[in-house]
């Protein structure tokens, strides 16, 4: 197993590298800057501020030296908060993004798992029925629109009672502010988790060594939580990795809807500005967390599967 | 009896072919031919019902704005939104436009993913490492990112959407299929094919491809709501189809906007979306039974 960790986080360096290559010449190559604007600018002063972010040299150039700034932990000058690196920027967005995502994401696998369970336990009962059906809902409804109606209920329905909560802004970090957009980001993920593990629970109680337990006499609970549990995960675990992905879109939608200060509104703003900068920063940092979540994941199964661990493969 | 009209005797009892029996079991799913139902009508709304309405889904009428439905007389049978713009025919364009781009995408995505899993899986070794490996990488990649930015850079385009979009939904694709191919590799009838003389593609082609077909079917089923629910949050991030044309997601990132004031223009397009959804949803789980041999 360890072999196998070692090769995926020696491979994760060309990866980033790849993904810092693509996505550099992809913003670069394209029509259009990030110092157009509808006014005329002067020649000279463009020329000016294109030396002072050091556009007017080779492409090349730019490219290595941008690297090589990246090794020290420069992500170079944002063009559009002109008085911020993106380091900070980052440092300043990242915290709260991360916090968000962390919170619903455990908050999905402790929602998410015993759902999957409760319904896999009752196949095809009315309770299965129910739960697959909030499960599909909450993957059907966007987000967006979910953030939207949360808001309406909470934040203006329910203005004068003890259940309203803020409809936005962050306040760093107050408790109520946090409630809305940790809900509405982790739904989407209470739906897949559950829908995940219900099929894989089907699957593992229907599998000899289940059977040969309850054979044993051992109580239904003591199966699923001793026997069953444990490769019925397996799925769910896979998921992680993907989830992050998925967790890290998700924030843009969130974080905009309720005027979050995380990364994600960043990344929008700055996809909309041509702050290549910027864009660049926020893309490095999720593929490096895509990569140590799948590197996480890999872990886990080690832990769970003791396949994983012997085969070396 | 002779030889000839034995063979008859047999073609005229049939055997049920395996798509034969999946439709049947299929239609016997009440939830998933409910979808299939409830998405044709869907289909042919969003496909012919804009060329039957009075009204079309870009035309102002000015003594209308915000009309509440059924304003049968003036033909807005769901009313108008802010802008006095038919509503009725403003969602069932806005179905067109999203059914497409999932449609459309899908098929982007179903062409490089059949072709690198297959390729991948029968032709194995080197060529197998390096197409899996690139899967791998792409994997790690935040590729809503991508398409984000290719959106940015190039502008709003309706043919860049779905072909970026195709082009970030293929991977799970090809993961299956290769799967699948590694299987069916070593079967018989793979060999016979190669003993009688058959090239690689051709084979591929003959034999790999229409045996995967079942698999194929049932993701791409699943892959079409997950591209329209991505083609909404680009709308709502502003980078989807140029107004006056429309969206389900830009109508409902629209409407999301007037909720208190007007809550209809965000209902109707999200009501739409979501039973299209879940119809899909129903379908593709439906189809995952039919086509499952375990059932069998």
């Amino acid at each position: 197993m360890w072999s196998t960790f070692l090769r995926r986080l020696i491979l994760a360096v060309p990866t980033l590298w790849a993904i810092i290559t693509i996505c550099f010449f992809l913003m670069r190559l394209t029509p259009g800057g990030p110092f157009d604007s509808d006014a005329p600018v002067p020649e000279e002063i463009l020329a000016n501020l294109r030396a002072r972010y050091h556009l007017d040299e080779p492409l090349w150039q730019q490219y290595l030296s941008y690297l090589g700034n990246l090794l020290h932990w420069d992500f170079g000058p944002s063009f559009k908060y002109r008085d911020f690196t993106v380091t900070a920027l980052i440092a300043q967005g990242f915290p709260v993004s991360l916090q968000n995502g962390a919170c619903a994401l455990i908050l999905a696998i402790i929602i998410g798992v015993p759902l999957g369970i409760a319904a896999a336990l009752a196949q095809n009962s009315p309770r299965d029925y129910a739960i697959s059906a909030v499960a599909m809902t909450g993957i059907v409804i966007p987000n967006f629109v979910m953030g939207q109606l949360l808001i309406l209920v909470f934040g203006v329905l329910l203005k004068d009672s003890v259940l309203h909560l803020p409809a936005g802004g962050w306040d760093n970090g107050a408790l109520a502010n946090r409630i809305l957009p940790v809900f509405c980001l982790a739904l989407p993920y209470v739906a897949y988790i559950a829908r995940i593990m219900r099929g894989s629970m089907i699957e593992t109680l229907r599998t000899n060594y289940v059977r040969t337990a309850r054979a044993k006499g051992l109580s239904s609970s003591a199966v699923i939580l001793h026997h069953a549990l444990k490769s019925a995960l397996m799925p769910v675990v896979t998921f992680l990795g993907p989830a992050t992905a998925f967790l890290l879109t998700g924030s843009m939608v969130v974080e905009t809807i309720f005027q979050i200060p995380g990364i994600g509104r960043y990344f929008v703003q700055g996809a909309l500005n041509r702050d290549y900068t910027l864009v660049m920063g926020v893309t490095i940092l999720s593929a490096a967390l895509i990569i140590a979540m799948n590197l996480v994941v890999d872990l886990i199964y080690g832990l769970l599967d003791p396949k994983v661990r012997y085969d070396g493969e | 009896m002779t030889a000839n009209e034995a063979m008859e005797a047999t073609e005229v009892i049939g055997g049920r072919s395996l798509w034969q029996d999946a439709g049947r079991r299929l239609l016997g799913n009440k939830a998933a031919a409910t979808g299939l139902v409830i998405l044709a009508v869907v289909a042919i709304a969003s496909f012919v019902g804009p060329y039957l309405l009075p009204w079309s889904y870009d035309q102002i009428d000015w003594d209308h704005i915000e009309a509440l439905p059924p304003d049968i007389a003036m033909g807005h049978y769901l009313g108008t939104d802010s802008l006095g713009r038919d509503l009725l025919a403003r969602t069932l364009v806005g179905g067109r436009v999203s059914l497409t781009v999932g449609i459309l995408a899908t098929t982007v995505a179903l062409l490089i993913g059949v072709t690198v899993g297959a390729v991948a899986g029968f032709v194995g070794g080197r060529t197998d490492q390096l197409l899996m490996r690139f899967v791998d990488l792409m994997y790690s990649v935040p590729l809503t990112f991508f398409v984000i930015i290719l959106m940015v850079l190039f502008g709003r385009n309706f043919t860049l959407m779905f072909i970026a979009i195709g082009a970030v939904e293929w991977l799970t694709m090809a993961r299956i299929v290769r799967g699948q191919t590694l299987a069916l590799r070593g079967k018989e009838f793979i060999e016979a094919a190669r003993a009688s003389g058959g090239s690689t593609p051709a084979i591929i082609w003959r034999h790999i491809v229409p045996n995967v077909l079942g698999v194929v079917v049932v993701y791409v089923t699943l892959t079409i709501p997950q591209v329209i629910l991505l083609e909404s949050f680009l709308s709502f991030l502003g980078l989807g189809v140029q107004e006056p044309m429309t969206s389900w997601g830009m109508l409902i990132n629209d409407g999301a906007v007037e909720l208190q004031i007007n809550p209809r223009t965000l209902i109707v397009p999200a009501a739409f979306m979501t039973v299209t959804l879940f119809c899909f949803n129903f379908l593709g789980d439906g189809l995952r039974d039919a086509l499952d041999p375990k059932d069998r």
